[in-house]
């Protein structure tokens, strides 16, 4: 995908250069179901862009790198790191975040579920957990609990609550 | 992260014009913008082709497959072809990374990741690949995760792919276009090893694109399947990995497909290992002696020398479970 | 005074902070919306040791959005009064870290400037361009080859003797490697001034500690300052102590005259935070034919940083968990050029029952006893460090129910006999062991005409449900329902609490809760009952219970009536109080302690060396469980960071500069959910009256040790290779 792998050492190093303003971009994107137009940073990330401009603080940043899940939302109704997504890319995307999955006071099956398995202790990974499982589900992946675990596997919980994770799943899936 | 211009190109001519400027194609991004937030990479612009029409998975006339660059990992692996036809190709991307990053990244993006090697992600460390010249702190460092083949005294870093490791025993070939045009690598030439060069990663030329991964049509019943030695059970780089496909007629075995990964600078190819398997009639002995030859030329580190013997045993192990007795 | 009927403890109730946490509501550090917030990004040291010669942030300074950039040449000088341990402060014995206070580098990572702007992406940007030069020195990082300080020694009887005629002897050396807590949410802190106020939320587990390092390091008095933390995610011990990071945020919120926001990165907690230290132990264990242990003999040394002596509770397994005439311990801390390490889950403990009970397992392998059989007959009758009885120990039970329901009897003690295709399967056994803390704590309890209760206390719950189960000893104190009772935490305005970690919460914050409701109860019923116009006017106190808000007689619950009625017909507003608990003082009468037995079950690959955990078991004897759910949910999950530092975790050093090589997510493993199957806990049923006013023990830290100890066990069994370092990976199973 990436012609001339080798760019480090770009002229952009310099502080001559770097002395202009970053690029930015103006960018119309759903969510929650409210569309919004915003004009970002190019570097920001769907993640900064939830959480340091629209408040939604929901969306968790456990490493930045793509290599805990805490950052999982739903973007076009597919699970994916909002850390590792460019907010410059999501013209015209739906994006959901767990402040979008309750029907008002009405938790979603899945929110609910966590709660009656205590799913989690600190609660930090929890909303990335659930925009995942619903995903997983959402995806079919909810064959057995090894399915499950394994289709859980990309959010990690410090707090060690995977038994209860997968339950929790499990419990939605049978649901539905 | 240093600021870059960006533009989302509609059409494989507009991307070209944009490569050819300079800019740097993003697609599933997992690899690249994280590299970006390291200061591993700076591009100046990035071109987004996310819109270019190379997202079919096709069978090809003679049977074989043709997946575009743009399929995602999740497509690619529940594509019921590519789980018919090569279960190999599904059970590495099925073994690779997690839910979520599969929901992003491409086949043609997964081809083109970049090392894991931790002084390559680290800026502030000596490294070749990321500045030639500069030398390979992993060689005397801290290198269980490195490869033992391929390497050369400038660079031991792996390469991470899963599925490329499949599509390198499958002996695949990468279709690009460039400003010239078409043209197609095969799989074996298109990821290179790092010898004195290790910045020069892939035959693509300036500009180029990759646009699908073909599959050649193989001999039919084909088995194959993808072994994946990780620490973890899930989530994890390998440690070593191996990809297998073998035909078997008449009770012997008439084609023998084998690569490892984990272990290699570039998705390592076996033939050796295949030369012995053809021929013969599947057995524990075969296995075991085919397996023999898996890390031949190796050259372990001061942490991975385990990775020798680790190696073999995968082989062996995977080509027991494709081929079947015990 | 009757006691009151407990509905709330001891039932399986759900947090009561779940609502906000699966919508995503709780706030976490970083996320309080604080106007005008500006975000800090921090500069690491690249090298090990040395000197800074120049700092050029001329690059950074030039982008849009870069405020400032703060370093040694240009910041103010900070008093860094002394603030060493002592009940407000867990700062070991040295000269703590100085931000930007000299030129000096002490580790790889160390923070040597700051980058302030008004967008984080400006603020990381400049960070990577701010070109730091140094005069560089080789650092001392390697434990096995740097000179250790004086060591701390313990000695009963004569262990040199009591090995030389012990009929079996071992002579074992077990090294684990370093971990880091690696909680989900980042450290980060956002301070604003008010003029020479200071206000900070903060990612802690002590709201008091880091107000009093930050005073102590402003020089400002304690109460200027407010540290707010109200959601903490995930600390396993990481937040007991303010780190480096938050003087620098309220530093640069002071020099830019704006809140500032700071957020270490995930690679930033491996050098800006503490963890876990790596260990280097030597034990020598002498027995009789029949595995009466005659000796023992400990020699350990342990990493700390090359400016504080960090020390850990590695010495008291050996000392009181077998029955051992003959003990001696050698201690020693190896100062390197590293940062300072800091507790984390079952701190000291953790580490030495590794060592201890795979040595047990060896012993009893060696003497062809089951190693349950072999722990039985090592059971102390007191603890022999002190002499003093144990308040409770109910250690054989651990092992008879654990064995019980885990199908003990199905191991086959040969190693390597139990073969399922390519998997060999095994199952090990540890007993676990920590000690029963508590600190002086209060609360504040204020009971409200609508027959709602506040209780406010400084603590923290950073996951176990200090919220939840807090709420449940106060509901029953006060004679409340759930939803009427709102606990709140976190915050230093609040009474003052210990740390929260060493499994010391409930017993000293709940009895301080506890103390506050029922003085207020006793307020209400004493209202009551000197009141002629309430039905319960003129009633023995000692006769009134009270239950969802209704005072009645104990033996005529159609006698009484509801706190409302009573507020408001004598135009109280509110009844309030201050409790309190403090352990007592001056010598102790018992040793306190909370025991388990855990049991695993693993599957070895026989020619990959894959180890994966099958199924787990533990059993505890924590005390009275106040929240049974929440209990259960804190012993899996100790069983699954036990899997991590059984199998995965381990930071690496790359001893040429100092560098950690894996200090990321994807490097530094963590079991993922397809590492962890069936995991089972089981509360022994029971309390301890003597340990604190509510029976428990402790068990956030307890859970956590054995869990190590049992998996290596277990590979034991199913491969019969005895692995002595932690993490137990493929190239040792080869």
């Amino acid at each position: 995908m990436i012609a001339g792998g080798v760019t480090a050492g770009s002229a952009l190093g310099d502080a001559q250069a770097a002395a202009e303003p970053a690029p930015t971009s103006r960018v119309a994107l759903t969510v929650n179901g409210t569309r919004r137009t915003v004009t970002v940073d190019n570097r920001t990330s769907l993640l900064d862009l939830l959480r340091e401009h629209f408040g939604l603080t929901g969306s968790k940043k456990g490493c930045n790198a793509g290599a805990c899940g805490a950052c999982t939302v739903l973007v076009d109704g597919q699970r994916v790191n909002s850390c590792l997504t460019l907010t410059v890319r999501l013209e015209g995307a739906e994006v959901t975040t767990i402040e979008g999955l309750a029907d008002g006071d009405e938790l979603h099956p899945l929110q609910q579920a966590f709660i009656e398995q205590d799913a989690f202790q600190c609660g930090y990974c929890t909303p990335g957990q659930i925009m995942s499982g619903v995903g997983c589900i959402k995806e079919g992946h909810t064959g057995s609990p090894e399915e499950i675990r394994e289709s859980m596997s990309g959010n990690i919980c410090r707090c060690g609550c995977y038994v209860k994770i997968v339950r929790a799943v499990e419990q939605t899936a049978g649901r539905k | 992260m240093h600021p870059f211009d960006y533009t989302r190109v509609s059409d494989t001519r507009e991307a070209l014009n944009a490569g050819r400027r300079g800019g740097r194609y993003i697609a599933g991004g997992t690899t690249l913008v994280d590299l970006m937030r390291e200061t591993v990479e700076r591009p100046g612009a990035l071109v987004d082709i996310s819109d270019l029409p190379l997202r079919e998975v096709t069978v090809t006339e003679r049977g074989g497959l043709h997946i575009g660059a743009l399929v995602r990992m999740a497509e690619a692996a529940a594509h019921p072809k590519v789980r018919t036809l090569y279960p190999v190709i599904s059970e590495a991307l099925e073994l690779s990374a997690s839910a979520q990053l599969r929901n992003m990244a491409t086949i043609g993006g997964n081809i083109m990741q970049r090392t894991r090697c931790t002084y390559f992600r680290d800026v502030t460390a000596d490294c070749n690949k990321r500045e030639p010249g500069a030398g390979c702190a992993a060689l005397h460092g801290y290198n269980r995760t490195h490869a033992i083949l391929g390497t050369s005294d400038h660079c031991v870093a792996t390469h991470p792919s899963d599925v490329a490791v499949a599509f390198a025993a499958l002996e695949a070939t990468v279709h690009v276009l460039g400003p010239d045009g078409e043209r197609t690598v095969p799989f074996a030439d298109f990821l290179l090893l790092p010898g004195h060069t290790p910045h020069r990663e892939h035959a693509l030329r300036n500009g180029e694109l990759i646009t699908a991964v073909e599959i050649p049509a193989l001999p039919r019943p084909l088995r194959s399947g993808y072994l994946k030695v990780r620490d973890r059970q899930s989530y994890e780089f390998a440690l070593t990995s191996a990809a297998v496909a073998l035909h078997v007629r008449g009770g012997v075995i008439r084609e023998a497909k084998v690569a490892v990964g984990g272990v290699g600078t570039v998705p390592w190819k076996l033939p050796a290992v295949e030369r012995h398997l053809v021929g013969e009639r599947p057995s524990d002995a075969l296995w075991e002696a085919a397996a023999s030859r898996a890390a031949d030329g190796a050259r372990p580190l001061a942490h991975n020398r385990f990775k020798l013997e680790l190696l073999q045993r995968t082989v062996e192990r995977q080509l027991r479970i494709v081929g079947g007795t015990k | 005074m009757s006691p009151q009927p407990q509905a709330a403890v001891g039932a399986p109730l759900s947090r009561v902070d779940g609502r906000l946490k699966v919508t995503g509501k709780a706030k976490y550090a970083a996320e309080h919306n604080v106007d005008g917030a500006v975000h800090a990004v921090i500069v690491d040291a690249t090298i090990g040791r040395g000197r800074i010669t120049s700092i050029d942030t001329r690059a950074a300074l030039a982008q849009p959005g870069v405020l400032r950039v703060i370093s040694h040449r240009n910041a103010p000088k900070l008093p860094y009064r002394d603030n060493a341990m002592s009940n407000k402060s867990n700062n070991p014995p040295g000269r703590r870290l100085r931000v930007f206070q000299d030129d000096r580098v002490l580790f790889h990572g160390q923070p040597v400037a700051v980058v302030i702007a008004t967008t984080l992406e400006a603020a990381q940007h400049g960070a990577s361009l701010v070109k730091v030069h140094y005069d560089a020195a080789p650092p001392s990082t390697e434990l096995t080859k740097a000179k250790a300080d004086k060591p701390t020694k313990y000695a009963r009887g004569d262990a040199e003797a009591g090995l030389r005629n012990a009929a079996v002897r071992m002579d074992l050396t077990y090294s684990m490697a370093r971990n880091h807590h690696n909680a989900m949410e980042p450290h980060a802190t956002i301070a604003r001034w008010t003029g020479d106020k200071l206000t900070v939320w903060d990612k802690t587990q002590w709201v008091l500690g880091t107000q009093t390092e930050i005073a102590a390091a402003f020089g400002l008095p304690q109460d200027d300052v407010r540290v707010i933390s109200p959601f903490v995610g995930g600390g396993f011990g990481s937040g007991l102590r303010g780190w480096p990071h938050v003087i620098i945020a309220a530093l640069a919120a002071r020099v830019t005259k704006r809140p500032v926001k700071l957020v270490l990165s995930r690679k930033q907690q491996y050098f800006g935070t503490g963890f876990r230290p790596a260990y280097e132990y030597r034990l020598r264990v002498g027995s009789d034919r029949h595995g009466r242990l005659a000796a023992m003999a400990h020699e350990l040394d342990a990493e700390t940083s090359s400016y504080e002596t960090f020390t850990e509770g590695v010495l008291p397994p050996g000392q009181m968990l077998y029955s051992t005439p003959n003990v001696q311990q050698t201690y020693r801390t190896v100062p390197l050029d590293v940062n300072t390490p800091i507790w984390m889950r079952g701190p000291g403990f953790a580490t030495a029952s590794f060592v201890i009970e795979s040595a047990m397992d060896e012993l009893a392998h060696k003497l062809d006893l089951d190693p349950i059989e072999l722990r039985r007959r090592n059971e102390p009758d007191e603890d022999q460090s002190s002499g003093r009885p144990f308040s409770t120990r109910r250690l054989r039970e651990c092992y008879s129910v654990g064995a019980r329901e885990f199908g003990w009897h199905r191991r086959n003690a040969k190693p390597r006999s139990r073969r399922e295709g390519d998997w060999l399967i095994g199952m090990g056994m540890a007993a676990g062991v920590y000690d029963t803390a508590r600190m002086p704590a209060q609360a504040r309890v204020r009971l409200d005409a609508d027959g709602t209760a506040v209780v406010e206390t400084a603590s923290s719950d950073m996951g176990p449900g200090t919220y939840t189960s807090q709420t449940q000893v106060a509901a029953d104190a006060l004679g409340l329902t759930m939803r009427t009772v709102d606990f709140r935490l976190g915050d230093s305005l609040f009474p003052p609490t210990p740390p929260h970690g060493g499994s010391m919460t409930m017993a000293s914050v709940g009895s301080a809760v506890l103390d506050g409701c029922n003085q207020v109860r006793r307020q209400a019923i004493k209202l009551a009952v000197e009141d002629k116009e309430s039905p319960l006017y003129g009633v023995d106190a000692n006769d009134i219970v009270v239950r969802g808000g209704r005072l009645h007689l104990k033996n005529n619950p159609t006698r009484g009536e509801k706190y409302q009625q009573l507020l408001s017909r004598n135009n109280r507003t509110h009844l309030e109080a201050q409790g309190s608990f403090a352990p007592p003082s001056g010598t102790q009468r018992y040793s306190f302690y909370a025991y388990n037995a855990t049991f695993a079950e693993v599957a070895v690959d026989a020619t990959l060396g894959l180890v994966r955990v099958r199924r787990m078991l533990g059993v505890y004897d924590a005390g009275r469980i106040i929240s049974p759910t929440l209990a259960d949910s804190q012993a899996i999950g100790a069983m699954v960071g036990g899997i991590g530092t059984a199998l995965l975790e381990h930071t690496v050093t790359d001893h040429r500069d100092g560098r950690i090589v894996n200090a990321n997510l994807a490097d530094y493993l963590v079991p993922v959910n397809a590492d962890v199957p069936d995991l089972k806990a089981i509360y022994l049923d029971g309390e301890d009256r003597e340990a604190d006013p509510l029976g428990v023990k402790g068990l956030g830290e307890v859970v956590m040790i054995g869990v190590a100890p049992a998996i290596a066990n277990a590979v034991f069994n199913a491969t019969g290779r005895r692995i002595r370092q932690l993490p137990i990976t493929a190239e040792a199973l080869l």
